[in-house]
């Protein structure tokens, strides 16, 4: 058997290598569905993106909506929160930002972003704290008007979400 | 059987593992190695394929149990939501539930051949034994997992097969209770059926390594039944049988994904896409067409014997039918083992094997008219087959005579 | 010696069982043609949106689609409606959402399609005591039973369409008068497709009753019973099996790879066993 071997090592060595190759291709066409399953379903992707009606909200309201499992806070701010947290410098924040980073141009009255602290996720309760914004119950976080921390031990500014005006008072979030 | 193992520790650290844990030497000897008749034929190769359903049936189910919800209100909902939204999610599922035939077509196949050849005579008792466990194992497993979607003939099948229990004298009552966890097929019943379905999977795996084990201490049978005698009648098991195996696997797999991907629904049956129902037993209650030569056993006993009702003793007859099988390497007393060289042995196997389809047609049809007949008949003859034909074909067959050694039949078979 | 043939005829009567049925009272249904039949099969988009229209226009009155999300109408495969067309659609109806204002909403294209009776009860209240299945997997929980020896050709043929298949006899197979020896009991019809034959369902379709939308620069289609019925069949056929043609593609491929490696398989196996006399 041995000395047969070595008789036809190219066309054996070519067989075996194809034969090699093509397993490998199967293996790894196989592996990936098992994985991908684990990925977020057609179901879930659905709602990645909402709408959201912005009637009714007035000044100084905000309302707390659910995407993608998360609250979102949704708030009109009053001209006075606008211009506080226009009037921030920026060497006195931690993550610096300005106000119009953000909001959206036309749009600044409203500041939308999802209501986890950046800290360890709870969810600061709103015109609160030395900041008139939010403060965090767990650990003291403190935000001001727009969302900005200012003191604690959260480590960057409450996260704005992807979104756009489709109308005056229509936003898509996600 | 360190005497087969050409394995020496090539580096300081395979020596260093070699003296804790020999787990290089002990792959090499039974995976590698292992000498192994070289006339198996292909029907040996359905002890990998099985492997191989095995693997595929525990992995596509534990994807399956990432996203399936074990409660009577949304277990149905939920196998819909993995054929609709999970990625990829109707061909894993329609794997999982064609894999469940698929893997009882090769276990039939794997059982018949250890008839013909009689792989279950001595020395390997115990290895027939096992095999035997694990087919019981699988059919608990199948029902189970049968019931989990939760269509009509799930909930059917849970009723009808746990009833099966309270015919058992005195303690059947509470002992159906105790399986059902409640007075009829509900939640908890559903729960707990998930959970086992989880768990034997891994049990037969065990039995499975044991039954491996029982293979390894004679040897594997071959298809002359005769003895391995020295290494000019053996191989290695790599590369000759891993090939071998390895191609099997694949052409078992055409088959398989045949019905996988162009008609996942044609081996179950159109009932189960409707939502269990407690009120309504679907006209025609069938099961999985690998459990039916036993349903059709258990069916056939309508008559009561001396104190014993009917229920009770079709019972004993569909658990007598298996465990008669545990007992096959005692009712077989005859010293050869292959069936080709049992002239008698071999028409009564083939009668068998008819038989036991038969059984498996009457099992579908209804209890009506010439079936219930026929299912009688059926039925005794598969107890007459172990008890009557075995022992006494037996004694009085005369084999022909058998090859001095695996070489010697196989050289004489090419040059013939 | 172990006889492949007789082993691979047994093996194709075991596999073939499980489908056989009842002596009984099996009526013929007679099999049609249907774009997502056999291995190629892939949906009609011009037949699953006429079939649509009849699920919505008419059967939708009675019967749910609780599994099916408006998003879905929208996928390749399926009816394919644009995006803008099922936003527009899915507003038209209301669907209980316990987190608004008053209980119910617009659904949204992520909203499964709203059930007609708000529950069971009201559902047989409504059609006197018979509940109309739910469609969203009706589709395969009919079948079409066919007899002995012609089930085990359907092993290989791969059919599958004996939902839609009945599904189109039973909407065809309604009889003005019931044969003179039955008993047709009050406010049932009789359709002699249906099992028991006293069927609580009206004859839900009729030639004419729904003007098809037809797109410009396409032919007109008949709008006739049989048509109707072929098309809302075919549309629940998609209801159930939504993922039919990517199911099939994919299959084709991981067939033709595997009769790709198995020929290597076999050429690997038999040059490594060459010279071994076995």
């Amino acid at each position: 058997m041995a000395t047969e071997a070595q008789h036809s090592t190219t066309r054996r060595d070519f067989l075996f290598v194809a034969t090699g190759a093509v397993a490998g291709v199967g293996a790894a066409a196989t592996i990936w569905p098992l994985i991908n399953q684990m990925n977020p379903d057609a179901s879930t992707l659905a709602v990645a993106s909402v709408e959201f009606n912005l009637n009714g909200i007035e000044s100084g309201q905000s309302v707390t909506i659910l995407w993608r499992g998360l609250p979102v806070f949704v708030r009109n701010r009053t001209d006075k929160e606008v211009e506080e947290a226009k009037a921030v410098p920026m060497a006195e924040l931690r993550d610096p930002e300005t106000d119009e980073q953000r909001t959206k141009k036309g749009h600044e009255n409203w500041l939308i972003m999802i209501a986890n602290c950046t800290h360890l996720g709870c969810i600061p309760t709103g015109e609160s704290g030395e900041f008139d914004g939010w403060s965090c119950p767990c650990h003291g976080s403190q935000f001001d008007t727009a969302g900005r921390v200012r003191k604690g031990p959260a480590p960057t500014n409450l996260v704005v979400p992807p979104y756009e005006f489709i109308s005056d008072t229509l936003v898509r979030i996600g | 059987m360190s005497e087969h193992s050409t394995y020496t520790p090539g580096s300081g650290l395979e020596k260093w593992l070699d003296e804790r844990l020999p787990i290089i030497r002990f792959s090499k000897e039974h995976l590698m190695d292992f000498p192994t008749p070289k006339n198996l034929n292909y029907w040996w190769t359905f002890g990998a394929i099985l492997v191989m359903c095995l693997g595929i049936q525990i992995v596509t189910g534990v994807i399956l149990a990432m996203h399936y919800t074990p409660n009577i209100g949304m277990a149905f909902d939920s196998v819909e939501h993995i054929r609709r939204d999970v990625n990829g999610g109707r061909m894993i599922q329609s794997f999982h539930a064609v894999g469940a035939s698929m893997f009882f077509a090769a276990v039939y196949i794997h059982i018949f051949r250890g008839m013909y050849f009689g792989s279950y005579k001595a020395p390997r008792e115990i290895l027939w034994i096992l095999g035997v466990l694990i087919f019981v194992l699988m059919m608990a497993t199948a029902f189970m997992g049968y019931v989990l979607p939760w269509g009509q003939m799930s909930g059917w099948a849970a009723t009808v097969i746990t009833n099966i229990f309270a015919a058992i004298p005195v303690i059947g009552t509470p002992l159906l209770e105790l399986l059902r966890g409640g007075f009829s097929v509900g939640n908890p019943t559903l729960n707990r059926f998930f959970s086992l379905h989880y768990l034997l999977p891994f049990v037969i795996a065990a039995v499975v390594a044991l039954h491996i084990w029982a293979l390894h201490v004679p040897g594997n049978n071959n298809p002359i039944g005769v003895d391995v005698k020295d290494s000019r009648d053996t191989l290695p098991f790599h590369p000759y049988y891993t090939m071998k195996d390895a191609f099997g696997m694949v052409l078992f797999l055409i088959p398989f994904v045949w019905f996988a991907f162009f008609a996942p629904d044609i081996l179950g049956h159109p009932d189960n896409y409707i939502q269990f129902d407690s009120q309504v037993t679907p006209a025609h209650i069938v099961p999985e067409w690998y459990f039916l030569p036993f349903y059709a056993i258990l069916r056939a006993i309508d008559f009561n014997l001396l104190f014993i009702n009917s229920k009770l003793l079709g019972v004993m007859f569909f658990i007598g039918s298996i465990v008669i099988l545990f007992l096959l390497p005692w009712l077989d007393t005859a010293k050869v083992r292959s069936g080709s060289f049992r002239p008698m042995f071999k028409w009564f196997y083939w009668l068998f094997v008819i038989n036991f389809i038969g059984l498996t047609y009457l099992g579908a049809q209804p209890a009506e008219g010439i079936y219930v007949l026929l299912s009688k008949v059926c039925t005794a003859y598969y107890f007459i087959h172990f008890v009557v034909i075995l022992p006494v074909v037996s004694c009085i067959e005369k084999p022909r005579p058998l090859p001095t050694s695996i070489s010697e039949s196989v050289l004489a078979k090419s040059h013939a | 010696m172990f006889n492949t043939k007789n082993i691979l005829a047994a093996l194709a009567i075991l596999a073939g069982v499980s489908v056989t049925q009842a002596a009984g009272e099996v009526v013929h249904v007679e099999k049609q043609n249907w774009s997502f039949a056999g291995i190629f099969g892939t949906y009609d988009q011009n037949q699953l949106q006429r079939g649509f229209q009849v699920f919505r226009e008419v059967c939708s009155s009675c019967h749910g689609a609780r599994l099916i999300a408006f998003r879905t109408l929208a996928k390749e495969g399926g009816p394919s409606f644009s995006e803008a067309q099922i936003k527009a659609l899915a507003a038209e109806y209301e669907v209980n959402d316990f987190a608004v204002e008053g209980g119910s909403r617009p659904a949204v294209a992520a909203d499964m399609w709203p059930s007609p009776f708000p529950s069971e009860q009201d559902a047989r209240d409504a059609n006197g005591g018979a509940l109309p299945p739910d469609f969203s997997v009706l589709a395969k929980a009919r079948g079409v039973h066919d007899a002995f020896p012609f089930w085990m050709f359907n092993y290989f043929t791969g059919y599958s369409e004996g939902g839609p298949d009945y599904i189109y006899a039973l909407l065809n197979g309604y009889e003005e008068e019931a044969p003179v020896h039955f008993d047709l009991p009050e406010g049932k019809y009789y359709n002699h497709v249906f099992p028991g034959n006293a069927i609580g369902m009206a004859p839900p379709l009729s030639d004419g009753q729904i003007t098809y939308i037809v797109a410009e620069g396409e032919d007109a289609v008949p709008e006739t019973l049989e048509q109707y019925s072929t098309d809302v069949a075919a549309y629940m056929m998609w209801m159930a099996e939504p993922h039919l043609a990517s199911r099939k593609q994919t299959g084709f491929v991981v067939l033709l790879f595997l009769v790709l490696f198995a020929g290597l398989m076999y050429g690997t196996k038999r040059k490594i066993w060459a010279g071994i006399e076995h």
